[in-house]
């Protein structure tokens, strides 16, 4: 009967190795120098790169960071130290539930606050994709600076450190790793995602041209791809513009698996 | 403090501005937007409203979730219960890396994944046989299709096993080991041992599963480039289909022309918002009970 949990850890790692190994062997054979540089073809037609699409998702991303980044340290601080306020309780629970809002809702929301305003828009996608990281964040910084040992915060106090210099110098320190690791797992989760930003940035075959401009971004772009009717030309660029995106999170991922080791549980939950 | 609060903001913004772009749907079809049949933004004579009904989306999401869920949990409670009870640690923190990545990988390359490796797996080596086997149930009938409501879920049932049994392997985890020992003491065999853990961790794992529920709804790129895109209510299992999620992501950007358009999605999404809202706080609500519960009676 242990044999049948065994079974089931197997039966899951099948797709994992499946993905991987495809994305691989079908993304490698899309890709050459041109690949990397050059703009989007329009649909069918040979030739060309996907140049924009990886631009466009380093910006988005990197203005969304921009945005979400200090929002969610400044409220994990908060409800790390201030755990026992009430108020704190509420938020802790309203932030599992955003975590969980299903991404396109976010694109909707992020429609109706920019796009109606401004139009089809990099910053109307980066909103979007930062509200995706703001939990997430929160979240991880909260529990790495609940690791930070209450005997450090009163040598701090004892040595008459008031308490936000407490908090910004030595708790602070001693968690910047933890912390450091949830940005990068919320970076990781957002370059991925695709449904808010089809909502928002649009897409688009040419390079950037500004924040109130539609961009193009890689998941946008294997999106569309994959709805090609051309096989030969626009399938294997959706597998090329795959690859590197999962290389990417790839890296990510390791990275953060390296660098905290047995240090925290199984993270995305 | 100010900026701990942006959850509040954000959630209660997004309220608002959806229920209020969605309010012109609301005001027009009222409930027959929840118990129509015909979506039909477009209709062929100019003098005929356009109807909206969501009943097929709402069909789609429901039927594509409880065949994750039917095909997920299983395998999820398996993965858990070998990582918690019976594997050695070592292989332990390799395989729970595999399974954290299988939640990094991006939804759309699932979606590529399913389109272009996976759906003609399953239409050769799996389908016919399970319609030659199963072919009496009206669910299996049918002409076979690649793009289906099936393989919508079966594409679920892989993008939720990380969810749940990331979640159950730490209820198992919180289970103390008095239970155990306890019960290896009358002695239990292995399998019996983590039947014990399993039935002590029952209100965790519930939690697990519902929050493996709220991550199916809400799925959309997957979803969207496996489910074939067309409506369908209480038809074959082998049909195509939609869900609340796929219909936003397929025509919102081209949705511009009628307003009432704009806001049937908007209202789409409302219903999609409020069942993720539900649906979360009550595992978030479970899982917490239950583990605080568990770690209560630990401490005896």
């Amino acid at each position: 009967m242990i044999s049948l949990a065994y079974l089931a850890l197997i039966a899951a790692l099948i797709p994992l190795a499946s993905i991987l190994v495809e994305t691989i062997f079908r993304g490698l054979s899309a890709m050459n120098s041109s690949f990397f540089l050059e703009e989007i073809p329009p649909l069918g037609e040979p030739g060309g790169g996907i140049g924009p699409a990886i631009q466009g998702t380093l910006i988005v991303v990197a203005l969304a960071s921009v945005m979400g980044v200090p929002i969610g340290v400044f409220s994990g601080i908060y409800l790390a130290e201030f755990r026992q306020a009430r108020i704190a309780s509420v938020a802790r629970f309203l932030n599992d539930v955003l975590t969980n809002v299903p991404s396109i809702v976010l694109g909707i929301f992020g429609w109706t606050l920019i796009v109606v305003a401004i139009g089809w828009s990099v910053i109307a996608g980066a909103v979007a994709l930062a509200i995706i990281m703001i939990p997430i964040i929160t979240r991880t910084t909260e529990e790495a600076i609940k690791l930070v040992p209450m005997t450090m915060r009163e040598a701090a106090i004892a040595l008459g450190v008031p308490r936000w210099k407490t908090t910004l110098t030595v708790v602070l320190s001693n968690a910047k790793k933890g912390i450091a690791t949830g940005i990068l797992l919320s970076v990781a989760r957002i370059s991925g995602e695709t449904a808010p930003l089809l909502l928002t940035i649009l897409g688009s075959r040419f390079w950037f041209s500004g924040f109130t401009q539609p961009t193009a971004a890689l998941s946008v772009a294997i999106f569309n791809f994959s709805q090609s009717p051309y096989r030969l030309i626009d399938w294997p660029r959706a597998w090329g513009a795959s690859l590197i995106l999962i290389f990417i999170i790839l890296v990510i991922n390791i990275i953060v698996r390296y660098a905290t080791r047995e240090k925290y549980g199984w993270a995305n939950t | 403090m100010l900026i701990a609060c942006n959850v509040f903001v954000v959630l209660g913004l997004m309220f608002y501005e959806i229920i209020q772009n969605s309010l012109l749907s609301i005001q027009m079809y009222g409930a027959e937007f929840l118990l129509g049949t015909k979506w039909q933004p477009f209709p062929p004579n100019p003098n005929i409203l356009p109807s909206f009904g969501a009943l097929p989306l709402i069909w789609g999401t429901l039927v594509t979730s409880a065949i994750a869920l039917i095909l997920g949990v299983p395998l999820s409670l398996g993965i858990s219960l070998a990582l918690s009870e019976f594997a050695p640690k070592s292989f332990n923190y390799i395989i729970s890396f595999f399974v954290e990545l299988l939640a990094a990988i991006p939804s759309v390359v699932y979606g590529l994944w399913g389109i272009f490796v996976l759906i003609p797996f399953l239409q050769t080596n799996v389908y016919p046989y399970l319609q030659g086997a199963l072919g009496f149930l009206p669910i299996f009938q049918g002409t076979i299709r690649g793009p289906s409501i099936l393989t919508g879920g079966i594409v679920l049932a892989i993008m939720i096993i990380p969810t749940v049994s990331a979640i159950s392997r730490d209820v198992f985890a919180a289970v103390p080991n008095s239970q155990r020992e306890a019960i290896v003491a009358l002695g239990a065999t292995r399998w019996e041992k983590a039947g014990i853990v399993m039935s002590y961790g029952r209100s965790g794992v519930i939690g697990a599963i519902m929050l493996g529920l709220g991550r199916a709804m809400g799925e959309t790129m997957a979803i969207t480039m496996v489910i074939g895109n067309s409506f369908n209510l209480f038809g074959s299992l082998f049909e195509p289909g939609s869900t609340l999620a796929s219909i936003i992501a397929n025509e919102f950007t081209e949705a511009s022309s009628p307003p009432v358009y704009v806001s049937a999605l908007m209202e789409v999404g409302l219903i999609l918002f409020a069942l993720a809202i539900v649906v979360n706080a009550l595992a978030r609500l479970i899982i917490w009970r239950s583990t605080r519960k568990i770690k209560e009676a630990g401490m005896v």
